[in-house]
């Protein structure tokens, strides 16, 4: 059987190879307009410098390079709310946001959800984990038995961890905010995409006195998690929980090409103001202008 | 297997979506293949309901039978799936009552009484915004002291005799709040968490990807 790293370069190939065979008919047969999209070369660019810095420095990871990844509060802060529900006796309170399985931030938050469910099976402390969407209901159970299974927990993994509760989002809303006032959970952890319920979920949470940690990618949302939790992570720091819980090198290297990035796009829009500034700046807005 | 498998499904969903964005779809199979993909997550999450409906129905008829904590909330929750689901599963032919359209028992059930819980959870906000605030603008230090300062003033702004009031003071004092603090502080700042919001998808994305990030399947 062949191993994950030996897979990958022959699909990338495959891939490649079956771009080639039905890019280059199409292109010599009408050469008058590209098959390939010219005018986003600049986002093309953009990715193939990102996931080259990425995979550079996964790489420096494996090799046993030492990276420094700066603390983040409200990460460290999950393993010290879990403890807090153990203590008490309590349970956890886990919801991986409101949207669909194919959105990034409901595959951070499952991510993350793994890790936790680590945790409280270690601690076998109780983990409830609400969800709005059947494809998630499925990733949930399955990440969570998979925790527990892992930790020689089987017998103490119930189905019904994760649990489906309802479609809508008042409806979810108001079933959450229910088991809140019930089950009095020690901590709640809000991680992936919210919208309106964030405040109706953070501020029920703050009421029954449990400990909050929040994460997520929509600006809008962050003000309330912030005013309503003890914890937010915000933006990016949502996508770096599962690696920074990990502590495995070879994730937080995925962590320091993205910090690469962020200095080169800083360069860039430095160079931007000064050009702007002195009214030069058009042939360099256009770089970056996608169709 | 169980790893592999996934790994790769994953791999080549992933790179066929990043690629076909640089490829027009009318002239190319990988083009095309992004809505193509799109359509079947649609399909699998629809065959999926049948796990959500089998999953409230386990845990709620559990909580009844065992006389749980809140079990009533439980046995309501089971009359409305099923007064709400069955009645729209049977085909209009057999009664008007049937399926979902105009006067229809789904629909009833949808516009009088799912309808307005709704909008009342919705209406809510107003009071759980009230009391977040609060807690947000005490003036404990020099920051909570400045968000409540700027608050005040974005809030001024917002509401017609609140501009009236700043006009008062100085007639360009409402374009000052819209240049300096929404469209300066606060828009530079939302942009910063975005761009960093994205940058940690896109890494998350090529994680995934490339088989590094696996823990969204209970590995690793």
């Amino acid at each position: 059987m062949l191993k994950n790293s030996k897979i990958i370069p022959i699909l990338i190939t495959a891939f490649f190879l079956f771009l080639f065979l039905t890019v280059e008919p199409v292109l010599a047969r009408d050469s008058e307009e590209s098959a390939f999209r010219t005018e986003r070369i600049n986002a093309l660019v953009l990715v193939l410098v990102f996931s080259a810095a990425v995979l550079l420095y996964t790489r420096w990871a494996k090799q046993g390079k030492t990276l420094f990844v700066r603390k983040i509060p409200g990460i460290d802060a999950v393993e010290e709310a879990v403890g807090r529900a153990t203590e008490m006796g309590k349970p956890v309170l886990f919801i991986p946001g409101l949207q669909e399985l194919d959105d990034i931030e409901t595959i951070a938050a499952i991510s993350i959800l793994g890790r936790v469910a680590r945790i409280t099976a270690q601690y076998e402390t109780p983990l409830l984990v609400p969800v709005r969407y059947p494809l998630v209901l499925a990733a949930g159970q399955e990440v969570v038995e998979q925790a527990y299974t892992e930790l020689g927990k089987r017998d103490a993994y119930n189905r019904d961890i994760v649990r489906y509760v309802a479609g809508e989002q008042m409806a979810f809303t108001s079933t959450v905010n229910g088991m809140m006032m019930r089950e009095r959970p020690a901590a709640n952890i809000f991680m992936g995409a919210f919208f309106a319920e964030s405040l109706l979920l953070a501020e029920t949470g703050n009421a029954a006195g449990s400990i909050q940690i929040a994460g997520t990618a929509r600006p809008e949302q962050l003000p309330f998690f912030i005013a309503a939790c003890d914890y937010t992570l915000m933006g990016e720091e949502l996508y770096a929980a599962s690696s920074y819980l990990s502590k495995e090198p070879l994730m937080l290297g995925g962590l320091k090409g993205q910090d690469f990035i962020k200095i080169i796009i800083v360069i860039l829009i430095l160079i931007g103001v000064i050009l702007v500034s002195f009214n030069v700046g058009g042939w360099y807005y256009k770089l970056f202008e996608m169709a | 297997m169980r790893t592999t498998v996934p790994v790769v499904i994953a791999f080549l969903s992933g790179l066929v979506l990043a690629v076909s964005i640089f490829f027009r779809p009318d002239k190319t199979i990988i083009g095309q293949l992004e809505p193509e993909l799109l359509v079947w997550v649609t399909i699998i999450g629809g065959f999926t309901l049948f796990l959500g409906a089998v999953s409230i129905t386990r845990v709620n008829f559990n909580a009844v039978q065992r006389r749980k904590k809140g079990w009533g909330y439980s046995l309501l929750t089971l009359i409305s799936v099923f007064v709400m689901a069955l009645p729209s599963l049977l085909p209009s032919t057999w009664s008007p009552l049937f399926g979902d359209a105009e006067g229809s028992i789904y629909d009833w059930l949808f516009q009088y009484l799912d309808k307005p819980m709704m909008a009342t959870m919705f209406g809510m906000l107003a009071f759980y915004i009230a009391s977040a605030a609060y807690r947000a603008f005490r003036a404990r230090s020099a920051e909570a002291t400045i968000l409540l300062l700027t608050a005040t003033l974005v809030m001024l702004w917002r509401v017609p005799m609140g501009e009236a009031f700043l006009r008062s003071i100085h007639t360009a004092l409402p374009e000052w709040i819209n240049t300096y603090v929404m469209n300066g502080v606060n828009m530079a700042v939302q942009r910063g968490i975005i761009i960093g919001a994205a940058l940690g998808a896109a890494s998350m994305s090529l994680r995934i990807i490339l088989g590094i990030e696996r823990t969204y399947m209970g590995k690793g």
